[in-house]
């Protein structure tokens, strides 16, 4: 561990693999930007692999001040044992305040590892993160500008605000796609300091035989509001609406089979029985009859918002807040309501 | 060749049926209300570690750390095949992280030979998957995390195929080793009925109200072995409570009774509400 330093840096780990920086990364630059202007730290990402001078500028328009480098031959391929060292050494060395990792198989292969060796804390796949203070009930003690870090808890029952006020850094890992992306500034600039790299083949714990990584379109289990269409949006045109809504949400457009037979949306966004099966915190389903075999997938979710013009369709049995009337007039209605709460 | 396991196995309360009554007043978790069960991925490992026993031989040994209750998971281990059940207890691991968690365990695992280590990917009570990583980090040793299939294991080589969320990969890594299993990799087996029947009696140190009752069980091989921490000469200062780095700062509960619907007027104000409503209870922004 390290000793408190409210000085300290954000960091956000650059998960890149094979030059190709993953989305998770901008999205936490967008939450790190915000944590470090209220700290009035620098908000610093850490890129490591072999060759990756090209993703530098990526990491600056999307927020970072400075660039952590860390370039090896070693590094090409992620994998637990080279990155989490190489983590470890960095922290030891300039002793940031917070690290965030997308909790991607990668993040979470990786931090726990980092968090072990620096025998630090680590919250797992934070929705929210926030900063404010903490007083111990006992001494009255208080913790000034710490790290809320909010996850769902318990199958998503309840949200725990976890905190790490002595042994730091305090590290987490933020669920994909609950951050919004930040507008990429194209005049940004961020500093690059590059990092001494000392490692050998011994600290390559596996032989990488083969890998297939398939472009993925769409994560619905990954997110934690999903917003549906079906058969009664009508037209692939119109579903642009359910775009809009999961877009303005930071959550991900499903759809039911017919939506998807019909031509509306790719398959790859097909919820249910045949499609994937979600667990969000909210599924919004507009124009969707509420099959069983669409059921079937998306009953578990934690709340659900049904949006028909037909008062007896069965989705709305199920549906925790029940909107009788077209989609056509509620959906804009919504994506107003919460652009200006925001 | 023949391969040690020992399967790290937890037992949980059954997250998918909470309900109003399963939440305290004051948001907290009424554990007593929920049943528990054993944590279903780590039946995957057990699976995967009986698996290995019945293709190349071998031992397994299943270790859980909880109170005496959670003895129930390791009698289900045993009816499934497992060949030798540990339960560490002790007060003092009362309040654990995962840091800590992975602590103690790393500390009873190397109370054993072993040449992997089994966990689940995740505890469905936390779904953290960090006590594994961590595990293997305070053994020295590496892992293969999200195991999907094992390929192979020859003398000292194992290969296995990862899911990495976006596709798959094939690692080839040098025992000992620490993995992490998903639901995918296989079906775990039911309890055998003849297996049931032997050790439906075992019982650990913590269950029996007397000592002399230890002494005749362990005569029948009925005694599941009880560790604590000085048994496992932990160093205190990383357990429990004190060598947990994270607190908790607060819990709310975010329980809606399903069947609980609330008419929304197709309207402006009324949909204005409805996600003024959402942002309150930490649903969305
Ligand atoms: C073996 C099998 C597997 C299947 N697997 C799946 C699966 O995985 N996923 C899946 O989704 N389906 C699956 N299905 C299909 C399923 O049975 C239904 O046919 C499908 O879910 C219906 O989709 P829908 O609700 O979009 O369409 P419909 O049932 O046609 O419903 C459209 C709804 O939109 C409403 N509507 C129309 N216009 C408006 C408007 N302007 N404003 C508001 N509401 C409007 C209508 O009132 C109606 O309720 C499967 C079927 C089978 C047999
Ligand atoms: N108290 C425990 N006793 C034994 N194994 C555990 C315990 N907690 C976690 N594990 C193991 O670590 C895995 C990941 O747990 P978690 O990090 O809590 O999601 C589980 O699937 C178990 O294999």
């Amino acid at each position: 561990m390290i000793e408190v330093n409210t000085a300290g840096e954000v960091w956000v780990f650059a998960e890149q693999h094979a030059g190709m920086l993953e989305d998770t990364p901008m999205e936490l630059m967008s939450k790190g930007r915000e944590l470090a202007d209220i700290l009035k730290v620098p908000l610093a990402a850490v890129m490591l692999g072999d060759t990756c001078q090209e993703m530098v500028d990526c990491l600056a328009h999307y927020g970072a001040d400075k660039v952590y480098l860390a370039e090896h031959p070693l590094l090409e391929h992620y994998q637990s044992t080279s990155y989490a060292k190489v983590i470890h050494d960095l922290i030891h060395k300039h002793k940031p305040q917070i690290v965030l990792y997308g909790a991607t198989p990668c993040g979470r292969d990786l931090a726990p590892r980092v968090a072990s060796a620096v025998k630090a804390g680590l919250t797992a796949d934070c929705t929210d993160l926030q900063i404010g203070n903490h007083e111990v009930a006992k001494t009255g003690k208080v913790y000034e500008n710490l790290l809320f870090q909010i996850r769902p808890a318990f199958g998503g029952n309840i949200i725990a605000t976890i905190i790490n006020f002595d042994r730091w850094p305090q590290m987490a890992t933020v669920r994909e796609g609950v951050m919004p992306m930040p507008e990429p500034d194209t005049h940004r600039k961020a500093k690059v300091v590059k990092e001494k790299v000392s490692l050998s083949q011994e600290d390559l714990a596996l032989e990488i035989l083969r890998e297939q990584r398939q472009e993925r379109k769409v994560n619905l289990k990954a997110s934690r509001i999903i917003v549906a269409g079906g058969a009664g949006v009508g037209s692939r045109e119109n579903f642009k609406q359910i775009w809009d809504l999961a877009h303005c949400l930071g959550g991900a457009p499903g759809a039911t089979r017919a939506a998807v037979d019909l031509g509306f949306i790719d398959r790859d966004h097909q919820v249910g029985q045949t499609g994937t099966t979600v667990r969000p915190s909210l599924y919004i389903a507009a124009g969707i009859s509420g099959a069983i075999q669409h059921q079937a997938g998306m009953s578990e979710s934690q709340k659900i918002i049904a949006i028909n013009n037909d008062p007896d369709a069965p989705i709305f049995n199920i549906a925790h807040y029940k909107i009788l009337g077209d989609l056509n007039e509620v959906v804009p209605m919504m994506i107003k309501a919460i652009k200006e709460k925001a | 060749m023949s391969y040690k396991c020992v399967v790290l196995v937890k037992q949980v309360p059954d997250t998918k049926r909470i309900t109003g009554q399963a939440m305290n007043a004051d948001g907290t978790v009424n554990r007593a209300a929920l049943p528990a069960i054993f944590n279903p991925e780590d039946l995957n490992a057990l699976e995967l570690a009986l698996q290995i026993k019945d293709r190349f031989g071998g031992h397994v040994t299943v270790m859980t750390m909880g109170l005496p209750a959670a003895s129930e998971v390791l009698r289900q281990a045993l009816y499934r095949g497992a060949d030798e059940a540990i339960l560490i207890t002790d007060r003092r691991c009362a309040a654990s992280d995962t840091l800590a968690t992975s602590y103690i365990l790393s500390c009873a695992v190397r109370k054993r030979d072993y040449d992997i280590v089994l966990c689940g990917r995740q505890a469905i009570d936390g779904d953290t998957a960090q006590v594994g990583p961590q595990a293997a980090e305070k053994l020295g040793i590496a892992q293969i995390t999200y195991v999907q299939e094992l390929l192979d294991l020859e003398g000292d080589r194992i290969t296995a195929r990862r899911n990495i969320g976006n596709g798959w990969q094939e690692v080839r890594a040098k025992l000992p080793i620490l993995l992490t299993v998903i639901d995918e990799a296989n079906e775990p087996r039911v309890a055998s009925a003849r297996r049931l029947m032997k050790y439906k009696k075992a019982r650990t140190p913590a269950e029996l109200a007397d000592k002399a009752d230890a002494k005749a069980l362990e005569e029948k091989g009925l005694l599941i072995q009880q560790w604590d921490l000085d048994f496992l000469e932990a160093d205190l200062k990383w357990c429990g409570r004190d060598g947990s780095p994270t607190k908790v700062h607060r819990i709310q509960s975010v329980v809606l009774t399903a069947k609980e619907t609330k008419n929304v007027e197709p309207t402006q104000p009324a949909l204005n509400a409805m996600v003024h409503e959402l942002i309150v209870d930490h649903t969305i922004g």
